[in-house]
């Protein structure tokens, strides 16, 4: 299935619906690539609440679409990280180091927004 | 509470199998009262050991039980191949090794997870793991 991302003011957002297999994820990464460039957009928010796994590779996914999208000019924030996915990561040793998180939806609007008002432009 | 002799044997061929194996396998632990983070754990570490699988052999399977321990229930989790296999285990088992993904945290993070994880593996002979969290 794939990953609807829409379009919120100047930024996107990628609602991950359900568990997604390797390739999924992979395509995930490749859309918001691309739609970054395509709406002009300084922000993306990646909604991973409906997650009940975060494994050591859509760890590593989520690690590149962040490092991507900010060669690209956007900021990548993940926001709706379940408790017990949050304990499994500490647990495995897996980290989304310099990856901004925020609580919702909401949260991720609110640092998106901030960070643009700090006048330094994307990102 | 799941009969005794409930096992799954599951045939891991592409990538979209792990999902399910790592589905079936929270199901089960969830049937033996295992709390939610520790069905995530479990979970996350079936997803780890069946990409395993995936990435280094192509195909394999895993076997989902309960298991008994005297007074203790659990889960076992054993993941067979029979791909090239593992030239140095000890090594591979070392935190941020890989001979794929440059992160590595997969199956050493496995072990750090569950209460039992034992592997063996032998260049051109496959690979084993058997692996077990019991009930608190």
């Amino acid at each position: 299935m794939r990953v609807p991302i829409l379009k919120q003011e100047n930024f996107l957002i990628a609602s991950v619906q359900s568990a997604l297999s390797d390739v999924e994820w992979e395509r995930l990464r490749d859309d918001l690539a691309d739609q970054v460039g395509r709406h002009r957009s300084y922000g993306v928010i990646v909604d991973i609440s409906a997650l009940d796994v975060l494994d050591s590779f859509a760890t590593r996914t989520l690690r590149s679409i962040a490092y991507i999208l900010s060669l690209r000019g956007a900021k990548t924030v993940v926001v709706g990280m379940q408790p017990d996915v949050a304990y499994s990561m500490v647990r495995l040793g897996l980290s989304l180091e310099h990856i901004e998180t925020g609580l919702d939806l909401e949260d991720g609007l609110m640092i998106l927004r901030e960070s643009l008002k700090g006048g330094a432009g994307p990102v | 509470m799941p009969a005794l002799s409930e096992e799954r044997r599951l045939p891991i061929d592409s990538e979209g199998d792990i999902i399910t194996a790592r589905q079936i396998g929270r199901e089960m632990a969830s049937r033996l009262g295992f709390s939610m983070s520790d069905l995530t754990l479990i979970a996350t570490a079936i997803s780890e050991v069946t990409r395993n699988i995936v990435d280094h052999a192509g195909r394999g399977e895993i076997d989902l039980r309960v298991c008994e321990n005297g007074k203790l229930q659990g889960i076992c989790i054993a993941a067979h191949d029979d791909g090239p296999g593992i030239e140095d285990v000890e090594l591979a088992m070392q935190d941020g090794y890989s001979s794929r993904d440059g992160l590595g945290l997969g199956l050493p993070g496995s072990r750090r997870i569950m209460d039992e994880f034992v592997i063996e593996s032998e260049r051109g002979k496959g690979t084993n793991i058997v692996m077990k969290k019991w009930k608190p």
